[in-house]
């Protein structure tokens, strides 16, 4: 990320990055194992606690969007018979694989030992290493999450993946890595995510003052990063959301807004909840549109995605197998439409936001199938307009920046009608 | 027009006659046969699902009419569905919600979700939102056909659903009587494999698009019915038979979920293909053996899943190879030519799966073409062409 003012987190948070790959880059000299699995659902503290490396295929993805790599690798995948109407995270990771799987830092990314399929709220997951293990012909282990059909997790589901925990998942994480399960050391990588997640959810919920220090969508996406991927469960992980924690504490103690890519935000002027993935293609311009008209993203349900901490979950040591199925349930996308719905309107509550946004991408349908719906219930219960746009994750074709611009400011510009009371 | 011989059915019927019936049950998107059902069985309620697959003989023995919702097609105007999608998500649930907002689901009192793909879970959340006095499940099938915590798992839902059901009925079936919809279902599927199989044998006899009406209607219609007019249409197939044409034999490969317009599928037929297998309305025959009539009726369905060898772009495949050899092993089993991908625009399990699919088809020598259709199609000029196309090279193919 270059923003203006680097802090000391965002230091941290690049070195650990850089670090990790440098580890996987070199993992097939050093003989360290390799997991892929996805952000949703992942078991970073169970992989780690056998030793290997997690690799986010979703992060690699979204990391070549923002390089400008996307486009070619997305095309390279359509070439090979990939359909222009599927997931764009999907095709740009085909496409960089076939196109060397050079990685974000720039190194070549190992193949896998074993993908771990976690099926948690998004049925490409399915076949996306479906597809993987075409390409690397290696074992894979299906780790089915129950949906939250019902807006709760039962008894009976939580019993099932816990079978498949220790019926399926551990055993192939034993056969790839060639190491015993050992409970001890899943616990102590529980407990050092749930130290780092204490730390997060006080970021997270920065966004409650005023004016926010924190953006929590553009901003957020950096802050959760470690979280999402492989620093859960790490000391890497605690140091980086400590100092994130004293950082965002400090600003809001001087009472200074969110720094953006042009630098720190002075004068908030509008607070909105976002529901809805980013553009990673064109993620800065994104950002500098809501920037330049003071308009700061108090919360967001993409970042939560990986976990929805700020409800209160946290990893528990005591119960290592039943914290991670708890966990996995809790993902933002394994939650039913009523209860995702019913998180934005107590974001807007509780956030105090004037507005919400959904950025409807064209890419996914765990998101998007039902998002006109969230809007509709959304404004119906909170009697806040919504404004809905529309582009792609990772496929610069479907990034209309005039659009969207225009859509964002006649969105603030029935903000501020409303707020002279010129509009019900 | 056809005229009808015989209304009962018991007795013989012209093969147009039962055609007729089963396209005036398709034609008819307000469900009057629903509607009249549930008027001769007023403690009867009727219960929806969306494809692929639902168990329905849970809704059976609970006291439902198992009410298949396969979308409006091209006889659908989408007025209000469009306001609930965006243009990049396939064209089946805008007109399940078009069908709902207009009353034509009112009838139904339970709708089953299944967990074929993110569009119909999140319609399932769809309808809670809209309908709260309708009974919603998203059903959610296990993944791995593991004998253990799979099979606990999918018995624990059946419960959960032969209990939800119950409540809305007011009818808790017994053991016996679980089985007897079990038994029936048995016979159902194994009508649906005769007639894939008349299909298969003497395609030009049981064109797939009479094939396709007979099922549709099956999807509306207690299957008593479905089975007795199947039974009627083979007799009258078998009473008439046709003369075969110089055709190419195609598998058509990822219409399971949105179905294609009537017109594309007699599109592909008058092009000079024989369509001797597919996978429209696959849930109807997803379970491929018969499930057993004895002991827990509840964990014999759901041990039949898991046993199931039903290959599916909507189930996780735990055959490393098997994605790559499903092609070859449906073209050798139907003695087919060649393979049609037709597939609903936006649909994440017939496209994603393609090209797994079809690599191993083309690996096996095997000719492919592909197309994306949406449920209202309705220019069916260049399908035409590209099936007459395909067929005629596979014909030369074949000759050389
Ligand atoms: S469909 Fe959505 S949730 Fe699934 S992989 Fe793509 S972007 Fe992620
Ligand atoms: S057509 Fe495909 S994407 Fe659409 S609802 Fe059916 S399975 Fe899902």
């Amino acid at each position: 990320m270059s923003v203006a003012l680097k802090d000391r987190s965002m230091v941290l948070q690049k070195e650990m990055i850089a670090n990790h790959f440098e580890r996987l880059a070199r993992a097939p000299e050093t003989g360290e194992p390799v997991v892929y699995t996805f952000v949703p659902g992942n078991l970073t503290e169970l992989i780690r606690s056998f030793g290997a490396l997690p690799v986010l295929p979703e992060i690699n993805a979204l990391q070549s969007g923002m390089r400008k790599l996307s486009g070619e690798y997305i095309a390279e995948a359509e070439r090979a018979g990939h359909s222009e109407d599927v997931c764009t995270y999907v095709k740009c990771d085909i496409g960089m694989m076939r196109s060397g799987n050079i990685g974000p830092g720039g190194k070549k990314l190992p193949k896998p030992d074993l993908l771990l399929l976690s099926y948690t709220g998004c049925y490409t997951f399915m076949k996306w290493f479906e597809l993987l293990r075409e390409e690397y012909d290696c074992p894979t282990v299906m780790f089915h999450v129950p949906y939250q059909g019902d807006g709760k997790l039962e008894p009976e589901h939580r019993e099932y993946m816990l079978r498949q925990l220790r019926e399926q998942v551990i055993p192939a994480l034993e056969k790839a890595t060639g190491r015993k399960y050992d409970e001890e050391k899943l616990r102590h990588h529980l407990a050092l995510s749930a130290i780092a997640e204490e730390d997060l959810v006080a970021v997270l919920q920065a966004g409650k003052k005023r004016p926010s220090p924190i953006d929590g969508y553009f901003g957020t996406v950096y802050y959760v990063g470690p979280i999402f991927s492989a620093f859960r469960g790490t000391q890497e992980g605690v140091d980086y959301y400590r100092a994130l924690r004293e950082e965002v504490e400090e600003r809001a103690m001087l009472g200074l807004g969110p720094i953006t890519p042009e630098g720190p935000l002075e004068g908030e002027k509008y607070r909105l909840v976002v529901e809805g993935p980013p553009n990673w293609t064109h993620f800065r311009d994104f950002w500098k549109m809501f920037a330049d008209e003071k308009a700061v993203v108090v919360a967001s349900t993409y970042t939560k995605v990986g976990g929805t901490y700020d409800f209160g979950f946290r990893h528990d040591p005591n119960d290592p197998l039943g914290t991670l199925a708890d966990y996995c349930s809790g993902c933002y996308t394994n939650l039913n439409l009523p209860s995702r719905i019913d998180m934005i309107c107590q974001y807007i509550k509780e956030y105090e936001a004037d507005g919400f946004l959904i950025n409807s991408v064209k890419s996914c349908n765990s998101f998007s199938a039902g998002q006109l719906m969230i809007l509709r219930e959304v404004e119906k219960r909170t009697g806040i307009p919504g404004a809905f746009i529309e582009s792609d994750l990772v496929d610069p074709r479907y990034f209309s920046a005039a659009n969207i611009k225009n859509r964002l400011e006649s969105y603030f510009q029935m903000i501020d009608a409303r707020r002279a009371g010129k509009t019900p | 027009m056809a005229t009808r011989v015989d209304g009962g059915m018991g007795a013989p019927m012209a093969r147009g006659a039962v055609v007729e019936w089963a396209r005036d049950i398709y034609d008819d998107l307000d469900f009057t046969v629903v509607r009249q059902w549930l008027e001769e069985h007023p403690k009867s309620k009727a219960g929806g699902y969306l494809p692929v697959y639902a168990p329905r003989e849970v809704l059976h023995a609970t006291g439902f009419l198992p009410v298949g919702i396969h979308g409006g097609g091209d006889r659908l105007e989408i007025i209000r569905g469009d306001a609930f999608y965006q243009s990049y998500i396939c064209h089946l649930p805008r007109s399940v919600i078009e069908l709902a907002q207009s009353g034509r689901l009112d009838m139904l009192s339970a709708v089953l979700f299944p967990s074929t793909c993110d569009v119909i879970r999140n319609l399932s959340g769809i309808w809670k939102l809209l309908y709260p006095d309708v009974y919603v499940r998203y059903v959610d099938v296990p993944q791995i056909p593991d004998p253990g915590a799979a099979a606990e798992f999918w018995a624990g839902e059946l419960r959960r659903l032969l209990d939800d059901l119950g409540d809305v009925t007011g009818h808790r079936p017994t053991d016996e009587e679980l089985r007897r919809s079990i038994a029936l279902y048995n016979e159902t599927r194994k009508m649906i494999r005769t007639l894939y199989a008349a299909r298969r044998e003497r395609p030009w006899d049981v064109p797939t698009e009479e094939l396709y009406l007979l099922l549709r209607a099956g999807e509306s219609v207690a299957p008593e019915e479905f089975i007795a007019r199947a039974r009627q249409y083979l007799a009258a197939v078998a009473a008439d038979p046709k003369r075969q044409r110089d055709n190419s034999r195609v598998v058509i490969v990822g219409a399971f979920c949105e179905q294609p317009p009537l017109g594309l599928i007699k599109s592909i037929e008058r092009a000079g293909c024989y369509i001797v297998d597919d996978d429209f309305l696959l849930g109807n025959r997803f379970l491929t053996h018969d499930v057993p009539t004895d002991g827990d009726p509840v964990r014999a369905l759901a041990d039949a899943f898991i046993r199931n060898d039903m290959k599916s772009s909507v189930l996780y495949e735990i055959d490393p190879g098997g994605k790559r050899s499903l092609m070859a092993n449906r073209v050798a089993a139907a003695n087919a030519d060649g393979i049609i991908f037709a597939t609903p625009s936006f649909c994440d399990p017939a496209l994603l799966d393609q090209p797994m699919l079809r690599n191993g088809a083309e690996k096996a020598g095997i000719p492919c073409i592909a197309f994306k259709y949406a449920e209202n199609t309705g220019q069916f000029q260049q399908f035409r062409e590209q099936a007459g196309t395909f067929a005629d090279s596979i014909k030369l193919w074949g000759a050389a």
